[in-house]
């Protein structure tokens, strides 16, 4: 027998799906539950939160105590896998930095995410400043998509008609935390809006769900939850679609290729088992690709055919281009009226509390667009790290005799510091629009495999003055906030130098845009249903089909996006222009 | 860091031949076999972590002396007091073995920091900081305790010194004694109701 033989099965699904997050998840989620045969690969491992999560672990359940030696976020946090993944590495072109999340599990980045759950606003589909493309769908196309989300995954937060940011069906927030009512006092005063925040986290029930659980605020929703209290997509959408019967899911899955007929059509797929090294196809009606921005991006310039040389879903050449990540910078310190403060529970939800949605008029400003505030600080669990840096702490605020004390030291003062700074911490990062450049890109390396032998990206990543100033922007108001209350600054304070700390793209991990779509095939990869313009039965359902993005993480975009996605598939099978 | 990169900068895919070597011998196998099986079946990790783990507590980086001249280190900086043990009541130097392994960017600076401290102690007392007086290595530790005021030829210590705080204080306040000398109430099931009435007014926070 040739060991090297492909292993082709002899079933055809309704539809194959490539990946396992937001996107990947819902659109399996809607047929599944619709009656369609559906598989589903994905290239990591099986993930459920309920037995995998290192939930209300202590910080010496952990020999490193929670440190990011090989877990970006943390030893607890639910990511497999990182910025750099062993034998899958991928190249800069023109000294880029771009750096590439990629979490290998069920759920996908979606099992140790922040849970802050924006809508995207009418102006963020339609922007009137001239200054990039137009989606060619309106926020009124996409909000139907977004109530469902709302309903079916629940969210907390308040109505409070901001036309930028619209208001979803929401469950009560949590309330703010003592650091929190602090920044709110200070927004106030600098004129920075200030509203309660807005998470995938069941503070109440979620009506008509037996499966999850209300949140019982542990904040750790970056580890997964155990009782499903906060939205993943391996907890919420995979797990309960394979309960239908419908969905079948190979995990350590790595796709290669689509595969097309000759009339340019899509087959199926093949795939490498990553655990045996064994090639598979398979065979779908539908192919759909949720395997993330870049990784979607990727396979289709890897899937040549006759009838596609240009790659699949690519005579318009945009595939990989537009690749655009959220602007970041961040600053933080410590509030010395709370020092000695009493203690007390105050974990709260493992998203955020407050959030500063865009407040300004660019009218007003050098750079175009904006970005929100995420805000942190509390009587959180120590772990790795903790008192670090306690030098610029304790030199700069009197000791409990009123006199000032030599920074840094040692001994029984030095400890009772370590207990009189816990809790006082404060920090803020902004989360911003980056403009959509067809010049950042990620294109397939010409030279360069990974160990299943699928050719690599290069990425070609430049940030322009637009985000600099961006930057600038936050960083002055971040300052101006922390000295209204009074707070004492730790961290580096970015100027020029070093673009005001403007974080390399990609660290933000809200990377999209690199199969955009469009209603002119020449200029985008996909139709108003993220349906390949060149390929009638392949669809896009994770950040790649996104035009522009808003100030607002991409997670709550993806989801209603590819449960409309998963609707119009259904609705064109019924029609029979879909087979 | 990926999983290669740091056995390859430990070294540990000898060590792992090692300990292979080590479990294969008579009567070692049959409980480090069940050990192996234990360890991979940790819920929520993958398997490289879990070998990655085992391989870092098989390995040593520090010496006998090393080990005890961190120990004193740690207790000066964290002594007992009236709420709570000392670093090494903690276990604080046995995390920090572990922690210097796991982050191989501690190692030449907690290496050549310690060398510096014993050539230091050396030239002043005769002897290493280990082997020095109580009183002499409290002198010593004054030079180096303090980096906003520390003197020219001292910064190399001083540098060295506010690593070693670090990291013990990160291994002091990650332990159950730590954790709860901060008074940290947190990681259990609750309903969050928002700040407490009384720090609301402590704050006059009642109102924002």
């Amino acid at each position: 027998m040739n060991e090297f033989q492909i292993k082709k099965s002899d079933v055809e699904y309704d539809a194959i799906i490539v990946g396992s997050g937001a996107g990947g998840g819902m659109s399996g989620y809607v047929l599944a539950h619709a009656g369609q045969k559906v598989l589903m690969l994905e290239a990591g491992a099986y993930f459920d939160p309920r037995l995998d999560a290192q939930q209300l672990k202590w910080p010496w359940e952990s020999p490193r105590r929670g440190a990011g030696t090989v877990r970006p976020f943390g030893d607890f946090d639910a990511a497999y896998g990182g910025w750099e993944l062993d034998g899958e590495p991928y190249t800069q072109k023109n000294n880029s930095e771009f750096a590439w999340f990629r979490s290998r599990m069920l759920g996908g980045r979606t099992n140790h995410w922040g849970r802050i759950s924006l809508r995207m606003g009418p102006e963020d589909f339609k922007c009137k400043d001239g200054l990039t493309d137009n989606w060619p769908i309106t926020y009124e196309e996409i909000k139907p998509f977004y109530d469902k989300v709302d309903r079916l995954i629940g969210i907390y937060g308040t109505v409070e008609g901001i036309e930028s940011e619209p208001d979803g069906i929401f469950m009560a927030p949590p309330k703010p935390r003592l650091n929190e009512l602090f920044i709110k006092k200070a927004a106030k005063k600098n004129g920075v809006t200030v509203i309660p925040g807005r998470g995938s986290v069941l503070t109440e029930a979620l009506p008509n769900n037996k499966d999850r659980a209300p949140c019982f605020y542990c904040g750790q929703c970056g580890r997964s939850c155990k009782v499903y209290g906060d939205f993943s997509s391996s907890s919420c959408l995979v797990i309960p679609a394979v309960k239908t019967g419908n969905l079948t899911v190979i995990t350590n899955a790595m796709v290669r290729e689509v595969l097309t007929d000759k009339a340019g059509l899509a087959t199926g797929v093949s795939y490498v088992d990553k655990t045996t090294m064994e090639e598979h196809q398979v065979r779908g009606k539908v192919i759909i690709l949720g395997a993330s921005a870049c990784e979607s991006a990727r396979l289709l310039l890897n899937s040549k055919s006759v009838a596609h040389p240009n790659g699949l879903a690519n005579n318009s050449n945009v595939v990989g281009k537009y690749l655009h990540d959220s602007t970041g910078a961040s600053l933080s310190g410590f509030l010395p009226q709370l020092m000695d403060r009493k203690r007390y529970n105050e974990d709260g939800v493992g998203s955020v509390h407050i959030y500063s949605p865009w407040w300004l008029d660019n009218k007003k400003l050098d750079f175009p667009r904006g970005y929100h505030i995420e805000y942190g600080g509390g009587l959180h669990m120590p772990g790795y790290g903790f008192g670090g840096g306690i030098e610029n702490m304790n030199g700069a605020v009197p000791a409990r005799d009123g006199k000032m004390k030599e920074a840094g030291g040692y001994g029984i003062g030095l400890k009772d510091d370590y207990r009189r700074f816990f809790g006082t911490q404060v920090g803020m990062a902004g989360r911003g629009t980056a403009i959509a450049r067809e010049s950042n890109y990620c294109e397939i390396d010409p030279k360069v495999v990974d160990k299943y032998g699928i050719p690599v990206l290069r990425f070609n990543y430049k940030w322009a003055v637009e985000e600099v100033k961006q930057a600038k922007h936050m960083q002055e108001t971040f300052q101006e906030m922390m000295h209204t209350m009074g707070a004492i600054v730790t961290s580096k304070v970015h100027g020029a130098e070093d673009n005001y700390g403007l974080e390399a793209p990609g660290k933000i991990i809200h990377e999209v845009g690199t199969v955009r779509m469009g209603d002119d095939p020449k200029k985008s990869a996909l139709n108003k249903w993220c349906q390949a313009h060149d390929c009638k039965n392949l669809f896009v359902v994770d950040a790649a089909p996104f035009v522009q993005q808003g100030d607002k993480n991409a997670t709550w975009t993806i989801l209603a996006l590819s449960m409309r996605t998963a609707e119009y598939i259904l609705a064109e099978k019924k029609k029979l222009n879909l087979s | 860091m990926n999983r290669r990169e740091s056995l390859k900068a430990l070294g540990l895919t000898a060590i792992s031949s090692a300990v292979l070597l080590e479990a294969c011998k008579p009567g070692a196998l049959k409980t480090d076999k069940a050990a192996d099986e234990k360890a991979a079946a940790q819920p929520g990790r993958e398997a490289f972590e879990v070998e990655r783990d085992n391989a870092l507590n098989a390995a040593k980086f520090f010496n006998a002396h090393e080990m005890a001249t961190i120990a004193i280190l740690s207790d000066i900086i964290i002594p007992k007091d009236g709420k709570s043990g000392s670093a090494t009541d903690a276990k604080v130097p046995e995390f920090i073995e572990f922690i210097v392994k796991d982050i191989p960017d501690h190692q030449i600076p907690m290496r050549g920091g310690l060398k510096w401290l014993d050539i230091q102690c050396l030239n002043r007392f005769q002897q290493t900081f280990k082997d020095a007086s109580e009183k002499q290595r409290i002198e010593m530790v004054e030079d180096i305790a303090y980096p906003k005021k520390v003197k020219p030829g001292m910064q190399q210590g001083a540098a060295f010194f506010s690593l070693m705080r670090d990291l013990t204080a990160s291994g002091f306040f990650t332990t159950e004694m730590g954790v709860k000398d901060l008074g940290y109430v947190g990681n259990v099931p609750n309903k969050w109701m928002g700040v407490p009435a009384d720090v609301l007014k402590q704050y006059g926070m009642e109102n924002v």
